[in-house]
């Protein structure tokens, strides 16, 4: 789609159009089909992803192996019991939604990868509590999405978006700045600083790797992707204030790839290392791949 | 390992899809279906050799459930991929999975399928290179490339002078546009594979008229994946 950051920016600007409209004509280039139809793509993937938060939050979701699930429900049903949460009504809502769709993930149930689906809670889970707490339109919404998409497009061109590649830096972070620079949009922000709220997010995310227990896309994932939509809020908080990264957002993105490529592999999703390799993790994995019953596990 | 493809929105946004893993289970279903168009049946036999993290992890990911439902031409967002272990069975499919190590410079998602349909084999190799975008890098050991995210023909044939012409008067006997082509081959004056990515639709009696020439060994029309 782009090859940089900048240079999807510097188009914005010089068209005076928002990321969004840059973005979806790029698009319709690039697979040659109507605008319409692209919309529509797009509108039935919100759809899934609404549906996918709406499921994890309403009741328990439990995955396949027993490891994780029911995280999300427990935090709505005490969001919705009058608790205050300390991370405020907004942000707290939004990571409950992150972390439904990943369960719902792990269940084998039915979401939308954005970009990947290990980290498919972040930006539904951002997107659609802004669309809650500001009243945005669905359309609104879409247009984000593609804002978001432009974003991934040129992360996945510089660096990676896949775990097994680049570590959970590639996947969450990459998530969390998609979110980012679509929130930036939504909240009257530039393209420019939508940039900015892009490094800003990489940036605090570098390094992570992705290390999950069993190899299974639950133990952390569920909880980073809590993590990703609460890092997305800070970014979008300082990029709105006119706070700027002083590394800009192209050579962040390359600095990910760069720790990417040197990352071992034991921390590229090989669940040889990390939280994967602990006492916990390896007792997990073994009841897990000699396929013991997961009431075990619960226990 | 960054993409040098051209990435769309909704290989950033999408695929919709059954969990848990874009790479592992979605990528997965994506591979296999691009693996049975490029045998161009249903598999009788298939034995999948699982590299790296596809065979560290993939069991856990269901990438096994998921190449079996991709060979049965499932979709990613198929909620049957669960149950594709049992659906081959009934649908007369034999499905063998092993480790293999296809080097260093593989990815670490990749896969090689050797599919059987009665007279026909073919050995495919294939990686999953994150959120669901996949690339097909062999085919009976020639590299090549492609993706899935156009409509591609691939047509064997042997390596001689004037093919691409003949072939290309069929494109333009079809009135199709060519978005991409590739030739590939392992030795001058051998047999040769020819790539070509389409935008619209590629008709199946193109390939017929493509199988037609004496000197094409076989062509196959690989459908655009969709989700």
């Amino acid at each position: 789609m782009f090859d940089s950051l900048a240079e999807m920016i510097a188009l914005a600007e010089t068209q005076k159009q928002p990321l969004h409209q840059i973005v979806i004509a790029r698009e319709a280039a690039l697979i040659d089909r109507p605008p319409e139809t692209i919309w529509a793509l797009m509108c039935k993937r919100l759809e899934v992803m609404r549906r996918s938060t709406e499921e994890g939050v309403s009741r328990p979701v439990h995955s396949l192996s027993g490891i994780s699930g029911g995280g999300a429900w427990k935090l709505w049903q005490q969001l919705e019991n009058g608790y205050q949460p300390i991370t405020g009504p907004i942000l707290s809502r939004a990571i409950a939604r992150a972390m439904a769709v990943n369960e719902v993930n792990a269940g084998m149930g039915c979401i939308v990868a954005t970009p990947t689906a290990g980290s498919a809670g972040i930006l539904p889970g951002v997107l659609l509590t802004l669309q809650e707490a500001y009243g945005f339109s669905d359309e609104q919404i879409i247009n984000a999405l593609f804002t978001a998409s432009g974003v991934g497009a040129v992360i996945a061109r510089r660096a990676s978006i896949s775990g097994a590649a680049g570590g959970c830096q590639a996947e969450t972070g990459s998530a969390a700045a998609m979110a980012a620079a679509a929130a930036v949009e939504l909240l009257g922000g530039t393209p420019h600083q939508s940039g900015q709220a892009v490094a800003i997010t990489l940036k605090n995310m570098l390094g992570l790797v992705c290390d999950p227990v069993a190899g299974l896309v639950e133990v952390p994932c569920v909880k980073r992707n809590a993590a990703g939509a609460a890092q997305c809020f800070i970014a979008v908080d300082l990029a709105l204030a006119g706070i700027e990264s002083v590394i800009p957002p192209d050579e962040v993105i390359d600095a990910m790839a760069n720790i990417g490529r040197r990352m071992d592999a034991r921390f590229k999703e090989t669940a040889e290392g990390g939280l994967a390799a602990t006492p916990t993790g390896r007792r997990l994995a073994q009841i897990i791949w000699d396929g013991k019953p997961s009431a075990e596990l619960k226990a | 390992m960054s993409s040098k493809r051209l990435v769309s929105a909704f290989d950033i946004i999408g695929p919709i899809m059954v969990g848990p893993s874009s790479s592992h289970t979605a990528g997965a279903v994506r591979l296999g279906r691009l693996g049975r168009a490029i045998l161009g049946a249903q598999p009788q036999q298939a034995i999948l050799g699982l590299h790296g993290s596809f065979a560290r992890t993939g069991k856990g990911h269901g990438s096994d459930r998921a190449l079996i439902a991709g060979l049965l031409a499932l979709s990613t967002d198929d909620p049957r991929i669960r149950e594709s272990l049992e659906l081959a069975r009934t649908a007369g499919m034999a499905v063998t999975f092993h480790t293999v190590d296809l080097g260093e410079d593989a990815h670490p998602n990749s896969v090689e399928m050797i599919l059987r349909a009665g007279e026909q084999e073919v050995r495919v190799v294939g990686a999953s290179v994150g959120g669901g975008m996949v690339e097909i890098q062999a085919i009976n050991q020639y590299p090549i490339s492609f993706t899935g995210e156009h409509e591609t023909l691939l047509v064997a044939a042997e390596d001689r002078p004037g093919t691409i012409h003949a072939i290309t008067g069929l494109f333009l006997k079809y009135r199709l546009n060519i978005a991409f082509s590739r030739v590939e081959r392992k030795q001058r004056g051998g047999e040769a594979i020819q790539i070509f990515e389409t935008d619209a639709q590629i008709p199946e009696d193109m390939i017929e008229a493509l199988e037609d020439f004496y000197w094409v060994l076989w062509a196959r029309h690989i459908p655009k994946l969709l989700d």
